[in-house]
C-alpha cells in the first residue's frame, strides 16, 4: 500500500503489516455499552417495583449464563453441578445472618465463601475429564443439598426464610437487591472482559477449542482452568444469594436442583457457547420464553429441551455468531492484521 | 555432520560415541519406552538431534514415529527412560513447560483453534510458548504469518481453512513459540507437488536460522531435500540411523517397508 517505513515494523519486512485491536467504532461501542450498564442503575428510580423485580431475575440469569459459559465455553469444563455453589451461596447467606451479619454484607461474604469452596472442589474435580466431570460436579451438588436437609438449624428439608430484610420497605428492599445484582453482573462481566483482553483471553479460547494443542503451545492449562472454576463458583454463589434475597425463602431441593444447570446450558447453547456476548443474549431469550410459556408446565420444559437440542445440532455456535457476523462493529477482544497507513498512529489498545 | 554417520541396524542401536549423543545434542532421549496398556509402542529407544541438525524419521504405520514425537513433546508419558533438552531433564515436565523451554510440535492432524483467527492462533504460541512481551509478540506473529504464507488469511477464522492452510497454520503456531527444536509430524501429507515445494522452501529457510528439526514424513523425496540424517523405525525400535541414502538402501529398512520382518 505504501513504501514509507513505519517505525513499528520489524526489520527486513517488505510489506506494511501491523496488528490492531480496536477501531474507533469498537471503542465507541464499548463506551456506549458501559454507559448503558451504568445507566441501568437508574431503573429503580424510574420504574415500578414489578419491573425492578423482573430485571433482577433477568440479571441473575445473566450471571448464571455468563458463569456457565466461562466454565464450558472457555475452560472446556462441562459442569452439571453449579447448583452446588448456587445453594451454598444462598445457605451461607442464611448462616451468616443467623450469626449477626446483616443481609447485604452477608450476601457478598457468601459469594466469596462460594469461591473458596470452588477452590477446594476444583482440586478434586479438575482431575476429571468430560463426562466424569459433569457427573462429579452433580454428585457434589446433590451431596451438599443432602447435608443441608440434615441440618435443622438451617431449616432442614422444609426450607428457611431470610431474616433481617423486613426493616426495609418492599420498594427499597427490591431496589437494593436490584442494585446489588447489577453490581455483581457488571463486576463479573468486567472481570471476564479484562481476562479476555489479556493474554489469558487467547489462552482460554485456545483451551476452549483444543486443550492438548493449547498445552503444546505453552499455555498453562491447569492454573487457568482452576481460576475459571473459582470465578464460576463466586458468580454462582452470588447468584444463589441473590435468588434468596429476591424470593426470601429457599428449600434445599429447589436451590440445589439440577434445573439450574439445565437453564444455564440452554441459555449458553442458544446464545453462543464460547462468546462473550452470547450468554447475555441467551439469558434474555430464556427469560422471555419463561415469561411467555412457563404456565404450560411440562410442555414448556419439553419445548426448552427441544430448542436446546436443535441448536446443538444445527447452530452449535449459537445465535450470537449469526448476529455478530452481520454486525459492522465488534467488541475490541480479538486482533486483526491490517495494512499500515503511515498517517495513522499505531493502536494496540 | 553428526555422530550418526554410521549405519546401525538392529535393536538397542548405539551410535559411535555415547548413547543419545550427549555432548552435541540439543534434544536427547535415552532408553525410552512407551506402553499403551500391554503394548510396547516404543521399546528402549535412543534418539537425539544435534544443534542445527535436521533429522528425518520414516517407518511403516504403527512403527511408533508419532509416539516418539509425543514423548519428546510431553503429551505421552514414557514408561521408562529419560528425555533432556540441552542438559535439562524434561522427563517429568508436561507439554506446556517443554514448549516454553524450546520444544515445539506440529501435529499430524492439524489442531487449529477453530473459533480464533489465524493471527490469534499464532499469537497464542508467541504469547505463551514464546513468553514474549506485547511488542515482540506482535512482531513475531507478523513475521511467522508471512514466512508461512498466511498473511492474506490472517483474519480468517481457522475453522474455515482448507487442509493446506491448516498444515501451514500448524507450522506457524509452532514457530511462533520460538523453538530451538521443531518437531514436525507429516506436515507434507496430502499436499500437491508445488505445495510440497513451497513447504520445503519454508523449512530450508528455517534451517538457516539454526533451528533443529525432527520431521516424520512418508513422502521421502520431500524429506531428503531437507534432512542431514535419517532414522528408520519399525515395531517400536530404531532399525537404522545414518545418512539418508544409506538408510534408504538398508536391507532391514526395505524389508520393514515391504512387511517381511513384521512379527
Amino acid at each position: 500500500m505504501t513504501t514509507a517505513p513505519a517505525a513499528t515494523r520489524p526489520a527486513g519486512n517488505p510489506t506494511q503489516l501491523r496488528i490492531t485491536r480496536s477501531t474507533s467504532a469498537s471503542r465507541i461501542t464499548s463506551g456506549v455499552l458501559l454507559a448503558v450498564g451504568v445507566g441501568l442503575f437508574a431503573v429503580p428510580t424510574l420504574f415500578g417495583t414489578n419491573a425492578v423485580v423482573q430485571l433482577t431475575s433477568l440479571f441473575i440469569y445473566m450471571i448464571l449464563a455468563v458463569m456457565w459459559n466461562a466454565l464450558a465455553g472457555y475452560g472446556g469444563m462441562v459442569s452439571v453441578g453449579q447448583q452446588a455453589f448456587i445453594g451454598f451461596g444462598a445457605y451461607a447467606t442464611i448462616w451468616l445472618t443467623q450469626h449477626g451479619v446483616s443481609p447485604f454484607p452477608a450476601m457478598v461474604l457468601a459469594a466469596v465463601s462460594a469461591a473458596v469452596l470452588a477452590a477446594l472442589v476444583a482440586l478434586l474435580v479438575l482431575q476429571l475429564k468430560g463426562g466424569q466431570l459433569a457427573v462429579g460436579t452433580w454428585v457434589i451438588a446433590e451431596a451438599l443439598g443432602l447435608l443441608i436437609v440434615l441440618d435443622t438449624g438451617l431449616g432442614g428439608g422444609t426450607g428457611i426464610s431470610l431474616q433481617g430484610l423486613n426493616s426495609y420497605t418492599p420498594e427499597l428492599r427490591h431496589a437494593y437487591i436490584y442494585w446489588l445484582t447489577l453490581t455483581f453482573l457488571l463486576a463479573i462481566l468486567g472481570a471476564l472482559f479484562l481476562l479476555l483482553r489479556l493474554k489469558t483471553g487467547a489462552a482460554l479460547q485456545a483451551i476452549r477449542d483444543d486443550e492438548e494443542a493449547a498445552a503444546s503451545l505453552g499455555v498453562r492449562v491447569r492454573p487457568l482452568k482452576f481460576g475459571i472454576f473459582v470465578l464460576a463458583g463466586f458468580g454462582c454463589g452470588a447468584a444463589g444469594a441473590l435468588i434468596l434475597a429476591n424470593t426470601l425463602f429457599i428449600q434445599p431441593q429447589s436451590i440445589f436442583g439440577v434445573q439450574y444447570s439445565a437453564y444455564m446450558i440452554f441459555m449458553v447453547l442458544v446464545g453462543g457457547l464460547g462468546t462473550f456476548e452470547g450468554p447475555i443474549l441467551g439469558a434474555i431469550i430464556f427469560f422471555v420464553a419463561q415469561q411467555q410459556f412457563a404456565d404450560q408446565g411440562a410442555w414448556y420444559l419439553i419445548g426448552l429441551g427441544a430448542v436446546a437440542v436443535l441448536f446443538a445440532l444445527f447452530l452449535p455456535r449459537g445465535l450470537w455468531t449469526v448476529v455478530s457476523d452481520r454486525l459492522p462493529v465488534q467488541l475490541p477482544l480479538g486482533y486483526r492484521l491490517s495494512t499500515s497507513h503511515p498517517s495513522m498512529k499505531e493502536q494496540h489498545g | 555432520m553428526t555422530a550418526g554417520a554410521s549405519m546401525v541396524a538392529g535393536t538397542g542401536a548405539l551410535r559411535d560415541g555415547e548413547p543419545g549423543g550427549t555432548e552435541r545434542s540439543v534434544l536427547a532421549a535415552r532408553r525410552l519406552s512407551v506402553r499403551y496398556g500391554d503394548v510396547k509402542v516404543l521399546d528402549d529407544i535412543d534418539f537425539h538431534v544435534a544443534a542445527g541438525e535436521a533429522v528425518g524419521i520414516v517407518g511403516p504405520n504403527g512403527a511408533g514415529k508419532t509416539t516418539l514425537l509425543s514423548a519428546l513433546a510431553g503429551t505421552v508419558r514414557p514408561a521408562a527412560g529419560s528425555i533432556s533438552l540441552l542438559g535439562t531433564d524434561l522427563t517429568q515436565l508436561g507439554a506446556e513447560r517443554r514448549c516454553r523451554l524450546g520444544v515445539a510440535r506440529a501435529y499430524q492432524v492439524p489442531k487449529p483453534f477453530g473459533g480464533m483467527t489465524v493471527l490469534e492462533n499464532v499469537l497464542v504460541g508467541a504469547a505463551h510458548g514464546g513468553q514474549l512481551r506485547r511488542r515482540e509478540r506482535f512482531e513475531r506473529a507478523v513475521e511467522v504469518v508471512e514466512v508461512c504464507g498466511l498473511a492474506d488469511l490472517a483474519n480468517r477464522r481457522a475453522e474455515t481453512l482448507g487442509l493446506l492452510h491448516r498444515k501451514r497454520l500448524e507450522l506457524a503456531r509452532a514457530l511462533a513459540t520460538g523453538p530451538s527444536v521443531l518437531l514436525l509430524d507429516e506436515i507434507g501429507a496430502g499436499l500437491t507437488d508445488s505445495e510440497a515445494d513451497e513447504l520445503v522452501a519454508t523449512i530450508l529457510q528455517l534451517r538457516q536460522r539454526g533451528m533443529s528439526l525432527v520431521w516424520i514424513e512418508h513422502i521421502v523425496r520431500v524429506l531428503v531435500r531437507v534432512i542431514d540424517r535419517l532414522v528408520a523405525m519399525d515395531a517400536g525400535k530404531i532399525i537404522a540411523d545414518g545418512a539418508p541414502d544409506a538408510v534408504l538402501r538398508n536391507e532391514t529398512v526395505m524389508a520393514a517397508y515391504l512387511g517381511k520382518t513384521r512379527s
